[in-house]
């Protein structure tokens, strides 16, 4: 089964600033990690390759420093690393991303299956995932959070809902995004890091995949980001006591009186 | 300090650092109370190749560095002294046959040790012999290939977890220290049952056990070396493994160090983190430069010993000794510093106390390092005479 993971360089706090101006992530000082989602989407493809042999490669968009994302992934197990890195591509919305990652990932060639996290810790938009799917025409799963079985043609899978779950079957090729219940990520070993220390990374420019600039970069972008906020919280509230006619009648006259 | 580690080295410190900080520490408390063998962890560990660092490659390991091993059994003790004595006392257990196996017993064994997958250990402590070595009563009787074990050994670390012990044990009694000898033997041969586990003051994780001989038989092929070289690889084996016992003191008193120096700025009294206060300060002062002159002779112990120095007898005991002493004082002083709730059970330092002091006890009591070292001293100054 070949696997193609997706991840994401993020800042490691969860308290990433904003540039007041320009209303986009400040990166600078703080230290990349992986998005944690995408460490439990990389976990599940290295079982899945452990179960069923095959492949497992990453992918991952951005600058030339998520490449550190790529070799800590070929540390805990993953076959191989693909950057897709040029200043074309900068400035992308979660649109022009899939795209492009979608554009990269026919060029990596055949694949089995997609697995991203379900969203990144910065952006939390949850929207690449099912974007590569919708570009790449396959069906997608989102929010799995156990694979129950697999063959090369399908595979069964848990999808966590709100209130309980629902199981998908779906035909391969197809994309997941995974939850943290899904497993527990792996600790890299030694040999994995040595591997991943002298591992050859591919970087995939706009050159190689000859993509339509209309669509990709900034001007691909049609999201415009006028203001980030964290909405105020919703303060108070009032409790009725009683018998339940009794609460029910109060309830309904305070609505009136709000109305009034 | 910098002890400008090479990559490989930052490399094994780092890994080793988040296997103690995520899988460790977060179930330090829980084995602490239970006593259970922590083999989630050990599997960890396996997992990331830890066991490797001990063993040389030809035999699946990644080469035996005593610095590596001291690197990672440091940073698992700042977590926990008692799931750290479960890999550094395998390491205990497999260097006699790194240094003394033949071909045939290093392929048969170590491969399985390198990758995690069986644990070591060794056994030389008696109830009537604990410093006294040469007062060992296990007897193995030559009869035609194989040798007949009869003995009790007890206070052995890994007792019935591991699979493969090595024994000393006499084959000529009358030979004294030279009658000794060293032999493999495998968990579940006939004859060889496990008796007591220890309740332990500290490192409650790993277990301590008896190990019973009646009429056990194994193939004369398990002996190591040759026959009466026992005490000679005891010694050797000995060498090698103080430097990681050291490194656990040192880990032991590095974790207390960094808890304390967190709760003393934490801690409010007189309206005023206690940090601020100049009695706490010089405490810390010394705490640190005490760690640091441990960590400085570790290092230096376990790189001479890297380097292939022959004789390094006084600068291993010097190691173990000091580093010993110094996790018992930091851990103390650090439990000094949490006052009153340092001596709850809800709080981690306490632990740090009951883990230091084994460190001060066992491969060897300080007060046989200081005979080694003094012996050496004065042999060292009757040769230049």
């Amino acid at each position: 089964m070949n696997i193609i993971v997706c991840i994401k360089q993020v800042p490691e706090t969860t308290e990433v600033r904003i540039n007041p101006e320009t209303n986009t992530l400040m990166r600078e000082g703080v230290k990349a990690i992986i998005n944690p989602f995408d460490m439990y989407a990389i976990e599940e493809a290295l079982r899945l390759k452990e179960r069923f042999g095959g492949k497992v490669s990453i992918v991952t968009m951005g600058p030339p420093q998520a490449e550190a994302a790529l070799r800590e992934a070929i540390s805990m197990g993953a076959d191989e690393g693909f950057l897709v890195c040029d200043r074309a591509f900068a400035g992308s919305d979660t649109w022009a991303t899939s795209y492009t990652l979608a554009g990269a990932i026919k060029r990596i060639g055949a694949f089995d299956l997609i697995i991203c996290g379900k969203q990144a810790s910065d952006g939390d938009t949850a929207q690449v995932g099912p974007g590569i799917s919708t570009h790449l025409d396959i069906p997608q799963v989102t929010y799995v959070k156990k694979v129950e079985e697999a063959t090369d043609k399908s595979m069964r899978v848990e999808r966590m809902l709100e209130e309980g779950y629902e199981i998908i079957e779906t035909p391969l090729p197809a994309l997941l995004t995974v939850v943290k219940e899904i497993n527990e990520p792996r600790i890299p070993s030694l040999k994995g890091l040595m591997r991943a220390k002298s591992a050859k990374i591919a970087t995939l420019t706009q050159k190689e995949l000859n993509l339509d600039v209309q669509q990709i970069g900034l001007c691909g972008s049609p999201t415009q980001v006028v203001k980030i906020f964290t909405p105020a919280p919703r303060i108070g509230g009032q409790m009725f006591k009683g018998e339940i006619p009794e609460v029910v009648k109060q309830l309904v006259d305070l609505v009136k009186d709000e109305v009034h | 300090m910098d002890y400008l580690l090479t990559d490989e080295q930052k490399m094994i410190k780092d890994l080793a650092h988040k296997i103690a900080e995520e899988k460790i520490r977060p179930v330090a408390a829980k084995y602490d109370v239970s006593e259970e063998y922590p083999w989630d962890v050990l599997k960890v560990m396996a997992e990331s190749d830890m066991f490797g660092l001990f063993i040389p490659e030809e035999y699946g390991g990644l080469g035996t560095s005593i610095m590596n091993l001291s690197l990672a059994t440091e940073e698992f003790s700042r977590a926990c002294g008692g799931i750290a004595v479960c890999y550094a006392a395998s390491a205990l257990g497999t260097f006699p046959i790194v240094l003394f196996g033949n071909d045939e017993q290093k392929k048969k064994y170590l491969p399985d040790l390198a990758s995690g997958k069986k644990v070591a250990a060794f056994a030389i402590t008696e109830p009537e012999a604990g410093s006294d070595a040469s007062a060992i009563k296990t007897v193995a009787k030559k009869e035609g290939d194989h040798y007949i074990l009869n003995g009790l050994k007890h206070f052995i670390t890994n007792g019935g977890d591991a699979e493969t012990y090595v024994v000393i044990a006499m084959t000529n009694k009358e030979k004294g220290a030279r009658g000794a000898s060293a032999f493999i033997v495998e968990k579940g041969t006939p004859g060889f049952t496990f008796g007591k586990k220890e309740d332990k003051f500290g490192i409650r994780a790993s277990s301590t056990r008896e190990l019973i001989f009646t009429d056990c038989r194994i193939p004369a092929q398990n002996l190591l070396a040759k026959e009466g070289m026992g005490f000679i690889v005891t010694m050797r084996t000995f060498d090698m493994s103080r430097p990681g016992v050291a490194a656990q003191a040192l880990g032991i008193a590095q974790g207390a160090l960094e808890l304390a120096v967190k709760y003393v700025r934490e801690r409010v009294q007189f309206g005023k983190p206690i940090s601020s206060f100049q009695g706490i300060q010089w405490m810390l002062a010394d705490m640190a430069t005490e760690v640091e002159a441990a960590r400085a002779l570790v290092y230096s112990c376990a790189r001479m010993v890297d380097a292939g120095v022959k004789d390094v007898a006084k600068e291993s005991a010097m190691a173990k000794m000091y580093a010993s002493d110094v996790a018992m004082k930091v851990s103390v002083d650090a439990l000094q510093l949490f006052g009153g709730y340092g001596y709850m059970k809800d709080y981690p330092i306490e632990k740090y106390v009951r883990d230091a002091k084994i460190t001060q006890i066992y491969e060897g009591t300080n007060q046989v390092q200081r005979s080694i070292i003094a012996l050496q001293l004065i042999k060292e100054m009757a040769k230049e005479r």
